[in-house]
């Protein structure tokens, strides 16, 4: 198998000019106002395009494109249950390899894509996910993380942020809201040594769409895990989600980047973050938070990104300055 | 036609596979079940066998990826046993649902706690509803005809639906059998290379595991529950082309030496085998009984059942599994209700027997006989009376 990097050396770039103008994912699907999840699901099939094979797991965005007779996919798609998408794709996957090889079907480059939400991917899904990328298939795993389980009521999951109120982390006098930190799911899907992970936010657009086309384009396993804003269980206007989704980037909560055959490549340097407050002030799932809290997550996120940029520097020793 | 071979049941259920041309193999091991997949892997790493042999991570992503796997076209098998089918569960509906002829082998295995790697119904038994083709084999000849079997009704396009192939765990699956292994040619000729209707084709685009709203869930249901029911036909015609391409019959509901006998023994798997040669020697010993095995468990045959039994004073229906709390195993449970709401009203006792690898022998079922008739003749009730229960 060749390198993620061999495989993208003649990339061709996604830019405001060739933006793709296939909508695999069509309009009319019933996500609320706002939704970022479903926006960067829609750049994500753009992305992908017309030969894309779907797997949805259970979660808001199965919901809401696919109340039968009706669906918003153009492109064939399947849903089976919650905790599988990377499962269910890996069988896809192997199907198409037998029946190309035996001459059954014929080679149309199909690409095969999962789609899951932060419950499906860093809780309940881990396992099969772990499985599907440390098998190897040739397919690309979207985690579409708003950050909770929306889908049932906004319950925390294991991606929810520290301090964050959800329906099963409720702030009182007895809890800050969520009292664990943030689950790190790329850096887990980074320890299986596949050929391509990267971190994504809608508020970058092209820069989400080029990844997409990047995790597509290289043979074997990839992972894109993008920041989804949630109107609905953030508690904020539907306006204000390509906000948050700037912010939460600029205040380095959420950093964008790249691991491309082991190498991680930041997308965006960050020289002069926002407070994390101001992250946090667009969003009322946070509202009850004092100082301390603040500063305590200031402090985290300080050192999560000291050990991106070691990291960085770690594994690009001719990059390093 | 065929040849001959020693060959233990298990690689002789891989071997079917083989034969069938199976694309994608997804599997988990688990004791029983591991020489089945063991050889199968082996199979396809001597390049006997050109399919997709997926190690997964666990029972429950075997079943998910065996429905991508079918969704996408390919011919797809797995096999499991005891947790590994627990662990499905959730899957196991969704896969009939979604109308994917895979086929499993299942070695039957008795649940956990306490943990027992040995023989009995529980598995399948708590997997009764899930919709799919199931068939019960007695020896290793039938596992290997079954699997071929399998293979042809579930892409069968009236049918459409996977099959679960039973075959009691150690009992058949690690003995070495006589039996007779059919060519190539004609099981391609039996079983043509499978042609989905449809599939997730990029140049024809379906959706597959919608969501189903209160005005269209029960329809949805209705659906599967009909196409269950409709198989039976399909069923029994690829029994009866079975029987021309390779000269074994098979048949919904077999019967041994009913005729005329007052009792009848209901079994299933094989303890049938122990069962039939209990009835020969009763029958020459003058006792009036008989014997009808269970081949297709689902759908259930009611008809065949009915004429199986007809004119039966008695029967004594043995399960290999319970339902706690209904004092009735599950197999005795089906078969009175199907009688009383047939208006058919022979008495039945209920043995259960053969739990988690314990021994039924030829002597136990002269027992029950003897039990049954005592207690049909005082009016009294047997129902899951547990054989040779240390109490
Ligand atoms: C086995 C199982 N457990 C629980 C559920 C209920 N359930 C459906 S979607 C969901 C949450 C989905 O959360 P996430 O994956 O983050 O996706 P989102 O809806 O937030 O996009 C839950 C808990 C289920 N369908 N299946
Ligand atoms: S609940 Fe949130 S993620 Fe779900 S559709 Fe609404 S805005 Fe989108
Ligand atoms: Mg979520």
């Amino acid at each position: 198998m060749i390198s993620a990097a061999e495989a993208l050396k003649d990339f061709q770039k996604i830019t405001p000019k060739n933006i793709p103008l296939v909508e695999p994912f069509s309009k009319g699907h019933r996500a609320c106002q706002g939704c970022g999840e479903v926006l960067a699901l829609r750049l994500v099939a753009k992305a992908v395009g017309m030969d894309m094979i779907a797997v949805s797991a259970t979660g808001c965005m199965e919901i809401i494109s696919s109340p039968y007779p009706q669906t918003a996919w153009e492109v064939p798609w399947i849903h089976v249950a919650f905790e599988n998408a990377a499962a269910v794709a890996s069988g896809v996957e192997a199907s198409r390899k037998a029946l190309i090889r035996k001459g059954r079907i014929k080679d149309d480059g199909a690409k095969v894509v999962a789609f899951a939400g932060d419950g499906g991917t860093a809780d309940i899904g881990i396992q099969a996910l772990s499985g599907a990328l440390e098998r190897g298939h040739d397919f690309t795993y979207v985690c579409l993380d708003n950050e909770a389980y929306m889908n049932t009521g906004i319950q925390r999951s294991s991606s929810t942020p520290y301090g964050a109120m959800t329906t099963t982390s409720p702030p009182g006098p007895k809890s800050r809201g969520q009292m664990t930190w943030k689950k790190n799911m790329p850096m887990i899907a980074a320890a299986h040594n596949i050929p391509y992970v990267a971190t994504a936010s809608p508020a970058w657009h092209i820069d989400l769409m080029n990844k997409v086309k990047k995790a597509v384009t290289v043979p074997g396993p990839a992972y894109v895990h993008i920041y989804s804003p949630c109107p609905t269980g953030w508690r904020c206007g539907p306006e204000v989600s390509i906000e948050t989704a700037r912010k939460v980037v600029q205040s380095r909560v959420f950093p964008l980047y790249e691991v491309i055959d082991g190498r991680f490549v930041l997308s965006r340097d960050i020289k002069k973050p926002i407070p994390v407050k101001e992250y946090l002030d667009t969003q009322r799932r946070f509202r009850h938070l004092g100082e301390k809290d603040i500063a305590y997550i200031q402090k985290r996120v300080d050192d999560d990104w000291a050990r991106l940029l070691s990291l960085v520097q770690a594994t690009n020793p001719v990059a390093a300055e | 036609m065929g040849r001959r071979v020693g060959l233990e049941v298990s690689l002789a259920c891989a071997e079917a596979v083989k034969l069938c041309n199976a694309d994608v193999i997804a599997a988990y091991p688990i004791t029983p079940q591991t020489h089945i997949v063991e050889h199968l892997a082996e199979l396809v790493a001597e390049g006997h066998l050109d399919a997709e042999f997926v190690p997964v991570e666990s029972e429950h992503s075997a079943m998910s990826a065996c429905v991508g796997s079918a969704a996408a076209g390919a011919r797809t098998f797995t096999s499991t046993s005891s947790q590994g089918l627990a662990l499905m569960h959730e899957i196991l509906f969704i896969t009939s649902s979604l109308r994917l002829p895979i086929v499993m082998a299942v070695a039957n295995r008795s649940l956990s706690a306490p943990i027992s790697i040995w023989n009995d119904h529980s598995d399948i038994m708590a997997e009764r509803d899930i919709g799919w083709v199931q068939t019960f084999a007695e020896n290793g000849q039938e596992v290997l005809d079954l699997m071929i079997h399998a293979f042809k009704v579930g892409e069968d396009p009236r049918v459409n639906l996977p099959v679960a192939v039973n075959m009691d765990g150690f009992i058949l699956t690690h003995v070495i059998e006589p039996m007779v292994m059919p060519d190539q040619a004609e099981v391609d000729a039996y079983l043509p290379p499978y042609k989905p209707s449809q599939w997730l084709n990029p140049a024809q685009p379906i959706s597959l595991g919608m969501v189903g709203v209160p005005e269209v869930y029960t329809e949805a249901k209705k659906a599967n529950l009909v196409a269950l029911e409709d198989s039976y036909p399909a069923i029994v015609e690829h029994w009866e082309g079975f029987a021309k391409a390779f000269g074994r019959s098979y048949q919904p509901i077999e019967s041994h030496r009913t005729d005329g006998a007052d009792t009848l023994f209901v079994t299933m798997g094989s303890l049938g085998e122990t069962c039939m040669s209990a009835v020969d020697q009763m029958r020459e010993d003058g006792r009036s009984v008989g014997q009808v095995r269970i081949r297709l468990w689902r759908p259930f045959p009611v008809d065949d059942f009915l004429a199986a039994i007809k004119g039966a004073k008695n029967l004594i229906v043995l399960d290999r599994a319970l339902c706690p709390g209904i004092l009735a195993g599950p197999v005795a449970t089906e078969l009175r209700a199907l009688l009383y709401a047939k208006g058919v009203r022979p008495f039945v006792a209920n043995f259960v027997a053969g739990l988690g690898g314990r021994d039924v022998t030829r002597t136990d079922f002269v027992a029950m006989l003897d039990k049954a008739e005592q207690a049909a003749a005082d009016g009294q009730e047997i129902t899951c009376q547990m054989v040779g229960v240390k109490e």
